[in-house]
């Protein structure tokens, strides 16, 4: 009985928050958007299917481009493909920052100086430059959802690794996790009923982070003509397509428009979900919210 | 003496371990390229119709690999890679050979220190002092700034670039397309080529100025919401100072310690979005020559920037560690 209520209050004092029922709404569009693509009466990949070039009428949402192709359900896949790549990313980086972040806190010693030193290296070098790098020598194989989320997840680990050391740092020394050690409890039992229940709002709302990202990261790929295949639709590609054909110069601005809306949106719905959780779940998580700049 | 021991020389250590580490990282990630640069020039000599007997195309073999450093094992590779880096010493650009690495980083290098300094430093003091203000008053009116920035924050360097250029140089042709100084001049000392190069580089600059604002007002106003709940400005207040004197004298100057920190740790992101901006404005720096070897898989070139970029990213950071000791007499006297 009490769950519910809590749950209830949960869902009540967030969607207080303007922010949060903004992207709420946003973010439901999107998983419409999503689900539709599972009905799109077009291949993604196939051109030239319909007119080319038409701007949006009733027939055609948002139009066609000049690959003669439907934008609208071309935005379809790419919205459900970049989410995937996003999560892929979030996910492995969520396990790699908890797995690092735990034993460096509660660990300390020598485990925790190493660690802690690789991960300011990865923090503080130009990660894009070495992203690139990368996905040039490993250009075949990051051409795939899976590979380059998980690419993508070994370069944004460090920053929250540190944030659950520190927290798992401030946890060891209080005296529920001391009376567990006294009381014999096996480590590996201490890290998962003491300690992973304290990280876990950390590792939820640094997962909406780091999707967002993931999908900054993708497009800015695509600008360079790396990551994921270009005819393959992505927000990525699907805007590095419409730049490379010159949409804007051939005034279907409907081509370009679209991408950079959608990615506009996803972004401020996925931060503006982030903060709010954060500064509900701990007022002093607050800063976290000003983030590792990436 | 206790400040050198316990602050300088950690850092110091700090520092050459970070760079060692990043430059041996970035030795080993071009090695596993699965394209063989000695191959490829080979095969570009055979596009060209030149015909190369198998003696002489084993003497190119030779020439080539000892030109790129690929002599040898790859620990001997590993000894000439430090001995080119300390020797400053990149070898010669592949996509337009044989100018020296060396040439064109410093030809480009300017270019992004100028705009990396001017816009960091900036952005750093606009989102200082307006971040101080506006977390303090929290005014009816500062809401509406509140939100720009909330929308602002979340966008990357490269939606941020391409929204300024469709803006201001396809639908209001204000700012040139690209490019530093516009086609065919050269740079020199008069009035027409500086204002040339300010016109070419406002929008890099603004997109830049923009997210950078926008990352550390997020930061300066928690850390002001946090401050102002301390004694001394509870003290301050009740004590009948101007307004306008605790913000500045009493939360500015307290909040810089921990912005100064949150500068370091977002310099490589900042880094990197210089050069994406760089590259979406054609703007000849380190970003620019950094596209074309990527779309000409220049080695060297790679090599040369990936070094640089490095060794200019711990070096900024610390730099800014050791400026840190001015603002903050307890690490000075610890």
């Amino acid at each position: 009985m009490k769950k519910v209520n809590t749950v209830k209050s949960l869902i009540y004092d967030l969607f207080k928050d303007y922010r949060f029922v903004v992207a709420f709404i946003i973010i439901c569009i999107f998983i419409l958007l999503v689900i539709l693509s599972f009905f799109s009466p077009y291949n993604p990949q196939r051109m030239y299917q319909v007119p080319s070039g038409l701007p949006p009428s009733f027939k055609y949402p948002l139009g066609t481009n000049w690959l003669g192709q439907d934008v609208f359900w071309q935005l379809t896949f790419a919205v459900k493909n970049s989410l995937i790549i996003a999560l892929v990313t979030a996910f492995f980086s969520r396990i790699i920052a908890v797995i690092i972040g735990i034993l460096a806190g509660y660990k300390g010693g020598t485990t925790d100086r190493v660690i802690t030193t690789i991960g300011d290296t990865t923090m503080v070098l130009p990660f894009l430059i070495i992203l690139i790098a990368i996905s040039m020598i490993l250009k075949d194989w990051t051409n795939n959802f899976f590979n380059l989320g998980i690419l993508l997840a070994f370069f944004s680990w460090a920053w929250d690794a540190r944030v659950i050391r520190s927290q798992v740092l401030s946890l060891r020394e209080r005296e529920f996790v001391k009376v567990a050690v006294l009381s014999g409890m096996p480590t590996i039992r201490i890290i998962r009923k003491q300690l992973l229940p304290h990280v876990l709002p950390i590792v939820f709302t640094t997962f909406i982070n780091n999707m967002s990202w993931a999908i900054g990261m993708e497009i800015t790929l695509a600008y360079l003509g790396l990551g994921i295949d270009p005819t393959v639709p992505t927000i990525g590609t699907m805007l590095q397509t419409a730049i490379y054909r010159q949409a804007l110069f051939m005034g279907l601005w409907w081509w370009l428009l679209t991408p950079i809306v959608t990615a506009i949106l996803l972004f401020v719905a996925l931060y503006w979900i982030s903060v709010s959780l954060s500064e509900y779940l701990d007022p002093r998580a607050r800063f976290q919210r000003i983030g590792f700049g990436k | 003496m206790s400040f050198i021991k316990r602050y300088l020389i950690p850092r110091l250590i700090q520092y050459v371990i970070v760079t060692f580490l990043g430059l041996t990282a970035i030795f080993i990630f071009p090695r596993l390229l699965p394209v063989d640069p000695v191959k490829q020039q080979l095969t570009q000599y055979q596009t060209f119709g030149v015909y190369v007997s198998p003696e002489q195309q084993e003497e190119i073999i030779k020439t080539l690999k000892q030109l790129y450093g690929l002599e040898g094992t790859l620990w001997d590779q590993y000894i000439m890679f430090w001995k080119r880096f300390f020797s400053g010493n990149f070898g010669p650009s592949l996509s337009r050979f044989p100018t020296p690495v060396n040439q064109l980083l410093a030809m480009a290098l300017p270019w992004t220190l100028g705009l990396l300094s001017v816009t960091t430093i900036l952005s750093w003091i606009i989102a200082v002092i307006a971040g101080g203000i506006v977390g303090y008053f929290r005014k009816k009116w500062m809401e509406a700034i509140d939100i720009l920035i909330m929308i602002i924050r979340p966008i990357p360097y490269y939606i941020t670039a391409l929204i300024f250029l469709i803006l201001f140089s396809y639908i209001f042709p204000i700012f040139p397309l690209g490019g530093g100084i516009g086609v065919g001049r050269t740079l020199s000392f008069n009035l027409q080529t500086i204002l040339n190069i300010i016109k070419h580089a406002t929008l890099p600059a603004l997109t830049l100025l923009v997210v950078g604002i926008a990352w550390q007002f997020q930061s300066m106003k928690l850390i002001v919401q946090s401050i102002q709940t301390e004694d001394h400005v509870i003290y301050a207040k009740t004590a009948g100072v101007d307004e306008k004197n605790i913000v500045f004298s009493h939360i500015i100057k307290n909040a810089m310690l921990p912005m100064i920190t949150q500068l370091g740790l977002q310099f490589g992101g900042i880094f990197s979005g210089a050069l994406i901006t760089e590259m979406v404005f054609t703007y000849p720096g380190i970003g620019q020559i950094l596209y074309d070897a990527i779309m000409r898989a220049d080695y060297n070139l790679i090599m040369g920037i990936m070094c640089i970029s490095v060794v200019a990213v711990t070096t900024s950071v610390l730099f800014l560690d050791l400026i840190y000791p001015f603002f903050d007499p307890r690490v000075r006297y610890r």
